[in-house]
């Protein structure tokens, strides 16, 4: 073995000490990246940042609608299937003209194309970004896991309604149109498999 | 030597009654395989440094003679090499695995390890008049997991990666190619490098940091810190920061992958953008992580050469803190297109363009150095001067991508491909080489030859220029990168760019026959080979050092200001 100069005793602890605590630093760090996971999630689910929709119950819906000005915007409404997901899954209706803030129904529909039965979760979004925060919905298909039987069909509704507060936002100004999105993908772990075919 | 030998009377007494048992080595493999000394893992790193940028710079000639026409030529015959199948897709993934191997070597196995474990180890202790590294065992460990991290990505390259062997995700990873669209064992043991090297980089972060701080010789302040030694400070510091965070994600993606976790995938409540976030929270400090202590060998070389202090010490040393300050809340500039609002890329566009204040300040003060300065173009003086004005270049195209709005259209063309290689293969390249000539006296003890390594310079420069100058019109005209097909429009400027290849390729001919003739034949160096301007305590040494130093401590007086090159004798 290599010799080693020699070293105090206190000078190793002096070094010990600073690189424990230089350590310690990289571990904090690595607790912040696996933080921020969830973090990231209440950030978006906050702000809406990047598109994310927000949840609301009838009570927002009916303060929203006493502020419905007869402003109208057209809704697009576009649906896919994850890769590997058997499902034909697209909306009833292209766009659709809504009063803003008052409440609307949009309808999807889905076929299990496969032999045997698939438990979906559908993941959503809205373009443009900045009205992620304005886009309200009050029921959905896809806050919960759907099973389809082979070759069940079934149309799937979603309740919306759009904040009248987007008036008052600068950053919305010439938006005469929001696209909804929804990705229907195989649910990775279905929370209760024996109950398909029931919904 | 005469200027620098008054204030270490101390050291060569003891250098010429105990010279036997400082400069007493162990045995071959205890001394190499089991190394605790700073400067033999040094060497170690700068070894493995030069054989890694060899397979890296390899690929990247398979890259550019694939690239020099329209159509795919050679890939598929590699693909077969590499034991795939002989069809489109398993070339084309091919393509993908020799760009992602390019930029993970470069990255991981030769700019850190030749800049932090290389130049790091070897002149650091030697710089601050410490005997060796606060914790030599564990920069031995250091070392050997960069080694392994090696091996891991190199044994990547032959299991499956999906639509052929190797992994073929960019250096980047992003999931979700790097996840459900990348099957086979071969993203895996990428990222068990990853991991590996990552390790290694982090305990030897932790063992800089130590070492600065706790074992400066007496008198040596903070403030009077030689700005290589600052340098590596910082990026110590931005390591150790950063690195965990890319840590946390590919160890995010490595569950995704083989364990059913769901951290990137929209199916389970997941989102593959905070796979982005989180790389370029680690991608962009790691950035400066790999310039950094160019700047400070820059900074040492210019100063020794014009033999004058540098100007504007402490500017000099804390643009290198805000560099490092700011360099870590600039991140989503690299993700410009994943879809964020206005206001946000309007942040990230101000402050992407504040680091080029600092950054101006290092330039203008080099500048300023040299200004009235008696310069003597030794060869790293010129790799200086040539690092100076092609790290500008690459900050100017950095200053134009930092615009979100213009990002649009340039995001992942041939521009950006431009821009970082002009900071990275030019700018940290270039300062590599710098330093490297600028030691390679004091490491072996040889003089190296003057004029070979004068037309290694002008060779490689204009290789390199005429690589990447062209790629900046590819890129403005649409040339994507990371493809190997393209429009037979973009033949002409690829055709240069290759071109551009073949001459750099034959100048680090001269750099290896340079090297070889400097251990073979070379000069015996002095202690200082280059006069008065090299104030810094390696030069009182003797070439190469003894085995161990400073068994003594040096004291640095007031009158022996490092950093300001004031002669000893004023």
């Amino acid at each position: 073995m290599a010799t080693l100069p020699p070293v105090s005793d206190d000078a190793a602890r002096r070094n010990l000490r600073t690189g424990a605590l230089a350590f310690t630093g990289a571990l904090a760090m690595l607790g912040l990246g696996y933080a921020s996971v969830p973090l990231y999630r209440l950030f978006c689910q906050v702000t809406g940042f990047g598109g994310t929709t927000m949840q609301a119950t009838e009570s927002d819906a009916a303060r929203a609608a006493t502020l419905a000005t007869g402003r109208q915007i057209s809704i697009r409404f576009d649906g896919t299937s994850a890769m590997g997901m058997p499902w034909t899954f697209r909306p009833v209706q292209a766009t659709d003209t809504v009063t803003i803030g008052e409440r609307d129904i949009a309808t999807y529909t889905a076929r299990n194309d496969s032999d045997q039965p698939i438990t979906g979760m559908a993941t959503f979004n809205v373009t443009p970004e900045q009205a992620g925060k304005y886009f309200n919905k009050i029921q959905c298909f896809c806050f919960t896991e759907q099973t389809l039987q082979p070759g069940q069909e079934v149309t799937m509704p979603v309740l919306y309604f759009v904040d009248p507060a987007m008036l008052d936002d600068p950053n919305m100004a010439g938006v005469e149109q929001i696209t909804l999105s929804y990705t229907f993908h195989r649910a990775k772990d279905p929370v209760n498999p024996a109950a398909s075919g029931i919904n | 030597m005469a200027t620098t030998a008054e204030g270490f009377d101390a050291h060569h007494d003891y250098g010429h009654d105990a010279h036997d048992h400082a400069d007493h080595k162990p045995g071959f493999f205890a001394r190499w395989f089991m190394s605790t000394n700073h400067k033999d893992i040094g060497t170690m790193y700068l070894i493995f440094a030069i054989i890694a940028g060899i397979v890296g710079g390899a690929i990247s000639g398979i890259m550019r003679v694939e690239l020099a026409e329209p159509g795919i030529q050679y890939l598929q015959w590699w693909a077969q090499f590499m034991g795939g199948a002989n069809d489109i897709n398993t070339a084309l993934h091919m393509w993908n695995v020799f760009i992602t191997a390019h930029g993970l070597i470069m990255v991981f196995f030769m700019v850190m390890p030749a800049m932090i474990g290389g130049f790091g180890n070897w002149f650091v202790p030697l710089m601050i008049g410490a005997p060796d590294m606060a914790f030599p065992r564990m920069n031995n460990v250091s070392f050997w997991l960069t080694v392994a991290g090696f091996f891991s990505l190199l044994f990547s390259l032959f299991v499956p990666g999906g639509t052929g062997p190797g992994a073929g995700t960019g250096w980047t990873v992003y999931a979700p190619l790097s996840t459900s669209g990348s099957v086979g064992p071969a993203v895996d043991f990428a990222i068990f490098s990853l991991h590996l090297s990552g390790a290694g980089s982090i305990l030897g972060a932790t063992n800089f940091i130590t070492t600065i701080f706790n074992m400066r010789a007496p008198g040596m302040t903070l403030h009077k810190m030689p700005l290589f030694v600052w340098s590596v400070l910082v990026t110590a510091f931005l390591l150790l920061l950063a690195l965990p965070v890319l840590a946390a994600a590919i160890t995010m993606l490595l569950t995704d992958r083989n364990f059913g976790t769901t951290f990137f995938n929209p199916a389970g409540g997941g989102d593959p953008v905070l796979y982005q976030h989180l790389f370029w929270f680690f991608g962009h400090p790691e950035v400066y992580i790999m310039i950094l202590p160019g700047f400070g060998m820059i900074s040492q070389i210019i100063a020794t050469f014009s033999k004058k202090p540098v100007f504007g010490y402490l500017g000099m040393a804390y643009a290198m803190v805000a560099i490092g300050v700011v360099g870590f809340i600039v991140w989503a500039h690299h993700m410009y297109t994943v879809g964020l609002d206005v206001n946000t890329k309007m942040y990230f566009t101000a402050a992407t363009m504040v680091i080029a204040v600092p950054t101006g300040v290092k330039i203008f003060s080099w500048i300023a150095t040299m200004w009235g300065g008696s310069l003597s173009f030794k060869s790293p003086m010129v790799w200086s001067m040539g690092f100076i004005f092609l790290f500008t270049v690459g900050g100017v195209t950095g200053v134009v991508l930092a615009n979100g709005g213009i990002d649009d259209n340039l995001h992942d063309t041939y521009y950006v491909v431009a821009h970082f290689h002009y900071v990275l293969s030019m700018g940290a390249v270039f300062s590599m080489f710098a330093g490297f000539y600028y030691w390679f006296p004091k490491m072996s003890g040889r003089m190296h030859s003057e004029l070979l390594s004068h037309i290694h310079f002008w060779t490689f420069f204009v290789g390199v220029n005429v690589i990447f100058f062209p790629q900046h019109f590819l890129g403005m005209q649409g040339m994507p990168r990371r493809y190997p097909d393209y429009a037979e429009a973009f033949t002409f400027w690829h055709q240069v760019s290759t071109y551009g290849y073949y001459i750099m390729a034959g100048s680090m001919i001269f750099f290896f026959v340079n090297i070889a003739y400097a251990l073979l034949a070379g000069k015996k160096a002095a202690a200082n080979p280059w006069g008065e301007g090299a104030t810094t305590l390696e030069w009182t040494l003797p070439s190469p050092p003894p085995y161990h130093q400073f068994e003594t401590l040096p004291v640095i007086t007031d009158s022996m200001d490092y950093h300001d090159h004031r002669p000893a004798t004023a």
